[in-house]
This record gives C-alpha cells, sequence and structure tokens, in this order.
C-alpha cells in the first residue's frame, strides 16, 4: 500500500468532477420537489441522458450539441412521468419507478451500435494564467464547461426560488397546492415545467458521465447516482447550496475510494466500491429525523375538484 | 371540453379492465416498437406469446414458464403486501441477492456431507437471509424515520459488491481453476433444488410460491393482519384510530417481503442458476415490481401477472435467437406495460365527461 500516490490537489481537482454529474440531477429533482413533486425516476432519466448525449456527441463530432440532446432527451422522458402523475393522476411512487425501469431499457436499446466507442473530448475551458497559479489554478481553473454550468444552476435556482415571483409561485404550488389552485394558479402546468426542467438537469448529470467521467458508453452505467441524487435532495433539506455541499461531499468519497482502490489498500475492491451506496443510508439517518423543511403537497396527487 | 370527474366509487370494471387494456396497448406500442427495429410487428408479438405456449417446441419451454414465474410470483407476493400498505420496498432485488448468499453458504459449508436436513437448512438459511437484509430499511424507518425507498435501493448496490466479493474468494470454487463463481450446486445432491417431478419445471421455489400465494389470500381477506394492511394503504388516520401499530406494520411487511424475496433467491441459485456468479442474478427483484402492480396487488392477479411476465422473459429470449430482436428491447416493452397501467387506472378512480361543468 502506497499512499503517497494519492494527490491531495489531484483529488480535489477530480473530486469537482465526481460531483458534478450528482450535483446537476440533484439540483433539478430539487426544483421538481419544490414544486411538490416526488420524481423517483431521476436515475432513468440520467441513464437516457447518458445515452442520447453519447450518441449525439459521437454523431455530431460536438459534446455541446451531446449535452443539449441530454437534456431533451431526460426532459423528454420526464414529460412520460408529467403525462402518467399530472394528467392521468397516477401514484408518483410507482410511476417514477417506472420511469427508470423504462429508461434502463430503452437506453439500453438505442445503445447497442455505442459500445466501445470514445466520445470527442470536451476541451476545458481557457482561463489563461489563472490556471497556472499553484494549487488554486488545477483545482479551481482546470475544468470543462459544464462542471462550471453545474455550479452556476445551483446559484441560477437559489436565486430564483428565493428572490423572484415565479420561485415564489413555485414555491406556492408545492407547499399547498389548494391554495395555490385557489389563488389562480395553473398547478398543473407549473408542474410540467418543473418536472421537465428536472428531467433536462438529470440527462445533463448521465451524459456528463457518459461523455466525460467515464468517457464511454456501458449499459447502466450510471450505477445508482440517479438514486443518490435522490438522497441527497433530502440530505440538503431541500436548500440549493446544500445540494452543492453534499454533492462535493459525496464526490469526495467516490474519488477517495477509487484512488483508494488505485493505491492498493488492503481492503478489497468490492468494499471500497459499496462504501458510497453505505455512506448515503448512513446520512440519511442522521438526518431524517428533521423533516420539517419538506415541501406540505410533496408527493401528494392534485385533482381541482377536492 | 373534456375533463375528469372523481367516482363516488372506484368502478370495479375498470379496476378488472385495466391491466388487459394495458396489456392489449402494449401488443399495440411494442409492435411500433419492433416495426422500427425493422421486425415484422404481428410475428415478433407472436413469437413472444404463442410460441412458447403453443409453437412447435412448446414442451420445451411450458417448464420454463414455471421456473421464471416463480420467483417472479415469490418476490411479487410479498411487495404487494408492502405496496398496499405505502411501504415502498424498491430493494427486492438485493434480499434476492442476499438470501441466495445465506442459503448456498450454509449449502456449500457442509460439502460433500450428504444429508436429507441440508436443503431444509438452506431454505431457512435463505429466508432468514433475505429478511435481515430488509431489516436494515424497516428498522431505521421505525427507528430514526428514514426512508425505506431510498435505503432499500441502495442495499441493492451493496448487496451486488457484497455477491462479487464472495463469488470471487469466499464462495469460489476450490477446484474450479481460478475461475470465479462457487461450486455447482446442481452436481451436490443434498443441496440442489432438483425439479419434483422430472421434465415439469416443478421445482420447490413452485410450491413455496403458491404457499406464498394462498398465504397472502387468507391474510388479506380473513385475517385482522390483512386488513390493518388495506386500512393503513387506503386511510392511514383511520388505522391508526382502529388500533393499528405503524411500526409492527412496517417490521412485518419489509420482514415479509425481504423472506419471500430470499427464498426466490435460494430457490434460483440452487436449481436453475445453479452457483454464486457474479450475475446469477437477472433482475428478477425489479421486475417483479411490475408484477405486483400489473397483478392489481392481489394475490391471484400476481399469478396471472408473474406468468405473463415470464412469458415475456422466454419469448424474449426466442424472439432474440430468432428474429434477433434485442434483449433491451423486451425490457422496454415490460416498462411500457407498467406506463399504460398506470395511465389506464385513471379510469378506476375518475370518469371522463364531456361537457361544461356545471357550477355548484
Amino acid at each position: 500500500m502506497d499512499l503517497s500516490v494519492i494527490n491531495p490537489i489531484l483529488l480535489t481537482a477530480a473530486l469537482m468532477s465526481a460531483a458534478t454529474p450528482i450535483l446537476l440531477a440533484a439540483t433539478g429533482e430539487l426544483v421538481v420537489e419544490r414544486a411538490g413533486v416526488l420524481n423517483l425516476g431521476v436515475e432513468g432519466m440520467m441513464i437516457l441522458g447518458a445515452i442520447c448525449g453519447f450518441a449525439i456527441a459521437v454523431e455530431t463530432g460536438s459534446p455541446l450539441t451531446g449535452f443539449l440532446a441530454a437534456a431533451v432527451g431526460g426532459a423528454v422522458l420526464s414529460l412520460l412521468f408529467a403525462l402518467l402523475t399530472q394528467v392521468a393522476l397516477a401514484n408518483q411512487v410507482a410511476s417514477g419507478l417506472a420511469l427508470t425501469l423504462f429508461g434502463l431499457g430503452l437506453s439500453a436499446l438505442l445503445g447497442q451500435g455505442y459500445v466501445g466507442i470514445k466520445p470527442p473530448r470536451m476541451p476545458d475551458v481557457n482561463f489563461g494564467f489563472l490556471a497556472d497559479i499553484p494549487i488554486i489554478g488545477p483545482i479551481l481553473f482546470s475544468h470543462d464547461p459544464v462542471l462550471y454550468l453545474g455550479v452556476l444552476l445551483v446559484a441560477a435556482v437559489w436565486a430564483t426560488l428565493k428572490f423572484t415571483r415565479i420561485g415564489l409561485i413555485l414555491r406556492a404550488v408545492g407547499e399547498n397546492h389548494d391554495a395555490a389552485h385557489a389563488l389562480g394558479y395553473k398547478v398543473v402546468r407549473i408542474r410540467t415545467l418543473a418536472i421537465m426542467f428536472g428531467g433536462a438537469c438529470a440527462g445533463m448529470g448521465g451524459a456528463y458521465i457518459s461523455l466525460i467521467r467515464v468517457p464511454q458508453w456501458t449499459e447502466g452505467m450510471t450505477a445508482g447516482v440517479g438514486w443518490i441524487a435522490l438522497a441527497l435532495v433530502v440530505f440538503a433539506s431541500w436548500k440549493p447550496w446544500r445540494v452543492l455541499l453534499g454533492a462535493y461531499l459525496f464526490g469526495g468519497i467516490t474519488q477517495l475510494q477509487l484512488n483508494l482502490q488505485g493505491a492498493g489498500v488492503a481492503i478489497p475492491v468490492e468494499y471500497l466500491a459499496m462504501s458510497p451506496y453505505i455512506i448515503t443510508i448512513v446520512v440519511l439517518v442522521i438526518l431524517s429525523a428533521d423533516k420539517s423543511a419538506a415541501p406540505g403537497s410533496l408527493g401528494r396527487t392534485f385533482h381541482a375538484s377536492h | 371540453m373534456m375533463r375528469l370527474e372523481k367516482r363516488p366509487q372506484p368502478s370495479r370494471f375498470f379496476a378488472y379492465a385495466t391491466p388487459v387494456l394495458a396489456v392489449l396497448a402494449t401488443f399495440v406500442f411494442g409492435g411500433l416498437l419492433f416495426a422500427t427495429l425493422g421486425k415484422d410487428p404481428v410475428q415478433s408479438i407472436l413469437t413472444i406469446f404463442w410460441e412458447p405456449i403453443f409453437g412447435e417446441f412448446a414442451y420445451f419451454y411450458r417448464p420454463q414458464l414455471l421456473i421464471k414465474g416463480a420467483p417472479l410470483v415469490l418476490i411479487a407476493i410479498g411487495l404487494s403486501l408492502g405496496f398496499k400498505a405505502g411501504i415502498w420496498n424498491i430493494g427486492a432485488e438485493g434480499q434476492y441477492i442476499i438470501g441466495a448468499l445465506f442459503g448456498a453458504g450454509v449449502g456449500l459449508a457442509f460439502y460433500p456431507v450428504e444429508s436429507f436436513l441440508i436443503f431444509p437448512a438452506m431454505v431457512l438459511a435463505g429466508a432468514f437471509g433475505g429478511w435481515i437484509w430488509a431489516m436494515i430499511p424497516a428498522l431505521l424507518k421505525v427507528r430514526f424515520g428514514t426512508n425505506e425507498i431510498l435505503v432499500s435501493l441502495m442495499l441493492v448496490y451493496v448487496a451486488e459488491q457484497f455477491l462479487a466479493s464472495m463469488s470471487l474468494g469466499l464462495l469460489k470454487n476450490p477446484e474450479g481453476f481460478g475461475f470465479p463463481g462457487s461450486r455447482n450446486l446442481q452436481q451436490y445432491a443434498s443441496a440442489h433444488n432438483a425439479e419434483i417431478i422430472t421434465g415439469s419445471g416443478m421445482h420447490w421455489g413452485v410450491v413455496a410460491a403458491l404457499i406464498a400465494v394462498i398465504f397472502a389470500y387468507v391474510l388479506l381477506t380473513r385475517h385482522r393482519l390483512g386488513f390493518a394492511v388495506r386500512v393503513t394503504g387506503e386511510a392511514p388516520r383511520a388505522a391508526r384510530f382502529a388500533g393499528v401499530n405503524p411500526s409492527r406494520l412496517i417490521l412485518f411487511c419489509l420482514g415479509t417481503s425481504g423472506m419471500l424475496a430470499g427464498l426466490a433467491g435460494l430457490f434460483e441459485v440452487a436449481g436453475p442458476a445453479g452457483q454464486v456468479s457474479i450475475d446469477f442474478n437477472v433482475g428478477y427483484g425489479f421486475t417483479a415490481i411490475i408484477v405486483a402492480f400489473l397483478g392489481r396487488l392481489h394475490p391471484i392477479g400476481i399469478v396471472l401477472a408473474g406468468l405473463l411476465m415470464a412469458l415475456t422473459y422466454i419469448g424474449g429470449d426466442i424472439a432474440q435467437s430468432q428474429l434477433g430482436l434485442p434483449a433491451a428491447a423486451i425490457q422496454v416493452f415490460q416498462g411500457m406495460l407498467l406506463f399504460f397501467l398506470l395511465a389506464l387506472d385513471l379510469f378506476t378512480n375518475y370518469r371522463l365527461r364531456f361537457g361544461r361543468a356545471e357550477t355548484a
């Protein structure tokens, strides 16, 4: 075992990259849940985004177009969920599960011709001399644009929820859909838009895995990241900045266990690989005592007749 | 102008008709999917749903119906109890794996001793393994209010890693020339879950599934506990007034579903699969969720739904080899079925009205 091969600077830089898929998906899901909808289909939307992004990036040669396609793919799939839960008034838990099962199947079907191909690389943002600053340079100024987009997204969601009229309406719909309906807000329309936003974010998160993190396509490659993102929203008590914190925490654990595997620690690989999931459970246990922050109408079906 | 009106009582007709309509809708849209893949839709559907039962080689495929259906029914019966009460065990796949590991572990520990006691001991160990794995989310939910959906699902990934570790380490066949995977239990008479009647597909897992169906039916229709399950799902507040203890119900529902999933895993690993290997599990734990919903969370319905899903697995294999239909297409097909079921369920509780709403 040789722990000196783990470079703290590279570890911190890689941690941010490892956190980005979770961050994107969790931020999207946060908006959905603040609108009062529990979408358990994050994993399905991520994996569909992963293959849509990958396929389009390979076909067009442009990773950026790939990310756009991933967002569209995730949003289209989430529209199915919106149709089920908002129009057909189906149970949200069951519909979310259906979305995940369907997404996993559909992505495997779409991805058949793409196994073993390398996608075009996304160039890092050029910060000029900033990237040459010791320690801070490699950690903060040597990443791809999507990573920065993730952080900006958190800021944008935070500001929108806190300071804008749209944010206020969204929260009202999530806290009490009957009251919001009585005030004349279109509950179903607002929720559908929130669900599609969540789908687009999850799709981009998936594409980040297949285009930047891995970068390759394999069936079921999201391996539970979507579910960790769901747990993260609970962990963050539905607050955007805490999502960022939580995502970096999980990113750190994932990256650290990968580095420990590389360093040949005496713990078997399988036990290191299960650690992110176990830590998710532990964190859920510690934080689940406080549910006061949950949106009031979370998971409840809305129909104007009652 | 079209609008939805809540029915005063759920429609009995639609409660029964929805699964049938969902299957028909899936045939249509599944056929379209197969057509876009360049396959003849009618022939594809016939290959999947007709060939295994009435085709030329049906004598070979019919027993498979029991072999593939039994684990699905066994797991789905357990899940349905929880789903009815609003307790969501999504981690049956993990409980299935751990049950198989516990059961196979007991069997392999006795190798090469032959005794009629070994198989019953394995069955007990398998049930215990699934039960204990389900107790983790159950106890955490009871004690800390942790979300059982997320915890049980996380434990699937933990169980998969555990399975990998076991089949490469502790349970690896010492005479296996370094290949991953355990000894083959089919070649160890005392531990083999053999067919009870040769060539019928009828193994002990099928018997267990039938017992579970009868048990669930009696429980739900005749027993106080079944009443507690139903009333908790339909009216949680009323359940509290009726003296239902929510903690005990959570422990019971998750424990039972875990136990049944563990049993399904043990019967599979000791029978059709034969050995503990990295990928002996094929996702029955997740497909069983579709089976539970398609069967309307009713024991008899689950048997029918389980057989139908088993058919899609068998027919899917045939379509794969004969028509080159990708395995993932079957997965999409199964997911589609759940979608249509959930969507069409709308008409059980609501009716469609045309014209303007009269103001009250």
